[in-house]
């Protein structure tokens, strides 16, 4: 029998990555999958990604996807730097970004923040379980208040919200989700991959190992019980046609169209939501922190932001490839640099 | 060459011998008072009359309101190293009055601003008053240009005094204000006047002159940091990640004004991007990011900046990515002495990062080796997959010296080893292997690497400072993890072959005693040589240009006597670095250092080598 291959004529085993090392169960490894799914389904041929990551659980788990593509495992907080100067070598590659809660809220704030600001054309992830898994069960910046953790006690300081700093920042396209939902993970991820931009999700990933408790916001039980997705997302490549959309009444679905002709589809739940929206999108992450909702989905896209190529006014050729006639000025300009000094 | 003859203008009275291209100037102001102008005026002006000069501005940490000293050293001899001895003072701050008085040589002159009412208290100077509020009002400048041109006042007052060409002032103006008209107009306004007040009412009664001589042709005057920036620019410079700090903001934006002017392609895009960061963190991440993605990249920052960067390099160190680092070195530990230089953070870079690291570093000692070292530093960089350091200072980033004009690369790039698609292909035929990214192939510690980009599908690797294999596999193995670590070390032996060799200045019949130094003091210790010589004692000159230490230096050390390691710094850290590289010859090695946030002098390193010669 021959294999199932994709329209890049490629397995989805040759997506995969390395055996993962995570504990079992782990979210990460659910999510690890989706991006293999997603990057297969889209016929994206692995060496167009580079994979980026810092330090934690989270961030080892590059290596469990995508061994075609070039990867670095950076420094703690710091994967977003790497991936800027990485990204602008060859701006036809797509980042694929993997931090944590603790990489990206605490030490990393400081890069995430500003990487939104610059709108890197990558796919962020933050694997969030509001907790240090590596160094085994330290409190997280997205550790909800009161969380009891074994030898921690009980934490008493505010939550950092990544999706509401990622709004406030400016960011181009922020979504949350949950790693207990792979079918909605996978269709945000491919949406965010499609996206020129910065493309925040925020994924609760629970960690199995040192806070899964009943109750605790980032554990399995609470997630399954609690999220609720404010539309149901697919996503359409651009080669396909939009059949869908007749099937649904009008206003029942919300379609945003990319740059490069794919849609996402949004059909409407209980609420009328507007993702392109900032002033809704604030409104629905307070809710969704007030009430202790896990409300999942498309919180904001604005799909025209000029991303940092844009803004560095960057050719769409390689620059990694330039040669020595293209990057060192001619004999005569330093002759004339020359004369133009005292 | 001509040789330098006193004005005709300037009557001499009688019986006073003039003293001709050969005295310091040091002008005390108020910082912020925009004194930089005419202090680089007045230097300009001279150099362009034919005259060695060379100027240094001691500053505070501050943007206005504290005293700044600039001192201008003319030169008939060609010596350009810093004066602690001020012939001429030009006294503008009632603040620093009394310590600029102080400061004058006997038998010196002082100029001094009229409206500071403070006793003088010397009968061994002359003396000479400038109505510098008036003629400053008398100019029509508007209220808020009149501190501005207050210190034109004694540019023009200095000229006629000094025998200073207004011709050459007017230039040094246009110069300054790129040709606009009319901030040119009203500072020679101010000059032209001042200089006729001077003819009018001051009687030249002091022996210094300034006469033109034909010294400066084939020289240009510039600082270190456009030197850097400029290049940077010609070694193909593509990605510069960057967080202001004094004093290395201005190579930033020197590459920020010259890159779009030299670096457009045919449809107006730029084949560069340069990105001021959050924080160093950030600005070295990026430029690693861009190294690793095979793009020539750098950052430049000076000694706290790389204290931030430092867990990143060690990273770009272990993970084996080109990367170029420039610290333009100030006065630490801490925020130190932050507008002053010095030469304390040479061990800091040679042994940074955790574990066992060693860097390689190119030390520039003027404006024209800063440009060379820009453009070698990448190719160096490439080729041993390193991040490589340029340790310049504030003295030499800053300063505007008197240098020889850019000379344009003589090699080739030398992108090191990096396969394209095509080139993993070859690889496989001609070492009959995979290729991986850590395997040396070679014999010289240095594997061939894949960039981002490459759509090879066996191009790809994992990049990590974790423990790894030959072929870029996690490993916690012990023999993969000492094979590695001695594998990078073997890199440094190639970087001993690779990096720019030592100058080497010798005594006719050779001489016993070596002197060793590096970097900016290079001027210091020249003339420092002349006078010992003078005194007797010959001495041999090395200046180490880069680290590791290359064989020549090796064999300076054994071919002399005794050698006296000269440097700018507390510990005397180059000597450091020798006694460990040279254990056997460590008896002999003596450490010349010091550190006062001032460029050195040579009287200091004079003193000290006699000092310790009559041991």
């Amino acid at each position: 029998m021959a294999t199932r291959t994709n329209r890049a004529g490629l397995t989805k085993q040759q997506y995969r990555g390395a055996p993962s090392t995570l504990c079992q169960g782990c979210g990460h490894n659910s999510i690890a999958s989706q991006i293999i799914a997603a990057a297969y389904e889209l016929d994206i041929v692995p060496e167009n990604i580079v994979k980026f990551s810092g330090i934690g659980c989270s961030s080892k788990s590059p290596t469990y996807f995508l061994s075609r593509s070039f990867g670095f495992n950076g420094l703690h907080g710091r994967m977003p730097s790497l991936a800027t100067g990485a990204l602008l070598a060859d701006v036809s590659l797509k980042g694929m970004g993997v931090s944590g809660d603790g990489d990206t809220a605490s030490i990393g704030m400081g890069q995430f923040k500003y990487v939104v600001r610059r709108n890197l054309d990558m796919v962020y992830i933050v694997e969030n379980n509001g907790v240090y898994g590596l160094t085994k069960g330290q409190f997280s910046a997205t550790a909800e208040k009161g969380l009891t953790l074994k030898k921690q006690g009980t934490n008493p300081y505010m939550p950092v919200d990544i999706c509401m700093e990622a709004v406030i920042g400016g960011a181009s396209f922020v979504a949350r989700s949950f790693a207990g939902d792979p079918k909605q993970v996978k269709e945000l991820l491919k949406a965010a991959i499609q996206h020129k931009g910065l493309a925040i999700i925020d994924i609760i990933s629970p960690c199995v190992s040192f806070n899964n408790r009943e109750g605790s916001y980032h554990s399995y039980s609470w997630g399954k019980a609690h999220e609720t997705p404010i539309h149901d997302i697919s996503f359409v490549p651009s080669r396909e046609e939009i059949i869908l959309k007749e099937a649904f009444e009008p206003g029942e679905i919300k379609d945003v169209t990319l740059h490069d002709g794919s849609h996402i589809l949004l059909k409407k739940l209980d609420r009328d939501y507007d993702p392109t929206s900032r002033v809704d999108a604030i409104q629905i992450l307070d809710e969704n922190y007030r009430n202790n909702l896990l409300l999942t989905g498309l919180i904001y896209i604005n799909p025209g932001q000029p991303t940092l190529a844009d803004i560095h006014n960057l050719p769409d050729y390689a620059l990694n490839r330039l040669t020595e006639k293209d990057l060192r000025p001619s004999p005569e300009t330093l002759e004339a640099i020359n004369a133009q000094m005292f | 060459m001509t040789t330098a003859q006193p004005s005709e203008k300037l009557a001499l009275p009688e019986g006073v011998e003039p003293i001709i291209n050969d005295f310091s100037i040091t002008v005390g102001t108020v910082n912020g008072s925009g004194s930089q102008t005419s202090n680089t005026t007045l230097m300009r002006a001279i150099f362009k009359m034919g005259v060695p000069v060379e100027g240094k501005n001691l500053f505070p940490s501050n943007i206005q309101g504290l005293p700044t000293w600039f001192t201008i050293r003319v030169s008939k001899d060609g010596y350009l190293a810093r004066r602690e001895e001020h012939e001429i003072v030009v006294a503008m701050n009632p603040a620093s009055f009394a310590r600029d008085v102080a400061d004058v040589l006997p038998g010196g002159v002082l100029f001094y601003d009229d409206s500071i009412r403070l006793a003088i208290g010397r009968d061994d100077i002359t003396v000479y008053p400038m109505p510098v509020k008036k003629l400053a009002k008398a100019s029509g400048a508007p209220s808020s240009l009149r501190n501005y041109v207050a210190n034109m006042v004694y540019v023009g007052v200095l000229a006629q005094m000094l025998g200073i060409d207004l011709d050459k002032i007017r230039f040094a103006l246009d110069f300054h204000f790129k040709g606009k008209e009319k901030p040119i107009a009203l500072n020679m306004g101010v000059v032209e006047a001042a200089a006729q007040w001077a003819a009018e009412n001051l009687e030249k009664k002091d022996p210094y002159m300034v006469a033109p001589m034909d010294k400066t042709e084939g020289y240009i005057m510039t600082d270190g940091n456009v030197a850097a920036a400029l290049g940077s620019i010609y070694g193909g410079v593509q990605f510069v990640g960057w967080y202001p700090i004094t004093p290395a903001s201005s190579l930033a934006e020197t590459l920020n004004e010259y890159l779009p002017k030299l670096r457009k392609d045919k449809d107006g895009k730029h084949t560069f991007a340069v990105v001021q960061a959050e924080d160093e963190l950030a600005a070295i991440g990026m430029a690693i990011g861009a190294g690793w993605a095979g793009l020539r990249s750098m950052t430049s920052t000076s000694g706290p900046g790389v204290s931030l960067m430092t867990e990143f390099i060690g990273l770009a160190y272990a993970a084996e990515v080109p990367v170029v680092i420039w610290n333009v070195a100030r006065v630490g530990p801490s925020t130190g002495l932050p507008t002053r230089t010095g030469q304390g953070d040479l061990t800091m870079l040679f042994f940074l990062g955790h574990g066992d690291t060693n860097n390689a570093i190119l030390i520039p000692a003027n404006p024209t080796e800063a440009f060379e070292f820009g453009w070698k530093a990448f190719d160096i960089a490439e080729r041993l997959q390193a991040p490589v350091f340029v340790l310049s200072d504030l003295d030499l980033g800053m300063n505007q010296w008197m240098t020889k004009p850019f000379q344009y690369p003589d090699q080739p790039m030398d992108r090191g080893k990096i396969l394209w698609e095509d080139d993993l292909e070859t690889f496989a035929e001609k070492f009959k292997m995979e290729w991986g990214r850590y395997v040396d192939v070679d014999g010289d510690g240095i594997p061939y690497r894949t960039v981002p980009g490459n759509r090879h599908p066996r191009s790809a690797y994992f990049t990590r400072g974790t423990g790894h294999d030959d072929y870029a596999r996690y490993s916690e193995d012990p023999e993969n993890w000492e094979h590695l670590q001695n594998r990078i070390k073997q890199k440094f032996q190639v970087a001993r072959e690779l990096m720019p060799l030592p100058v080497v200045y010798e005594t006719e019949g050779g001489a016993e005693i070596g002197l060793i130094g590096f970097g900016t003091t290079e001027d210091a210790i020249l003339e420092a040589r002349d006078q010992l010589m003078a005194a007797g004692i010959p001495t041999d000159f090395m200046r180490v240009r880069s680290l590791p230490c290359s064989h020549h230096l090796d064999d300076f050390v054994k071919n002399h006597k005794r050698v006296y390691v000269v440097e700018l710094n507390r510990d005397g850290q180059l000597h450091q670095i020798l006694t460990m590289h040279l254990p056997g010859q460590a008896e002999k090695m003596v450490s010349v250092a010091h550190i006062d946030g001032l460029p050195m002098t040579a009287r200091w390193v004079r003193e000290q080598i006699m000092a310790q010669e009559a041991k």
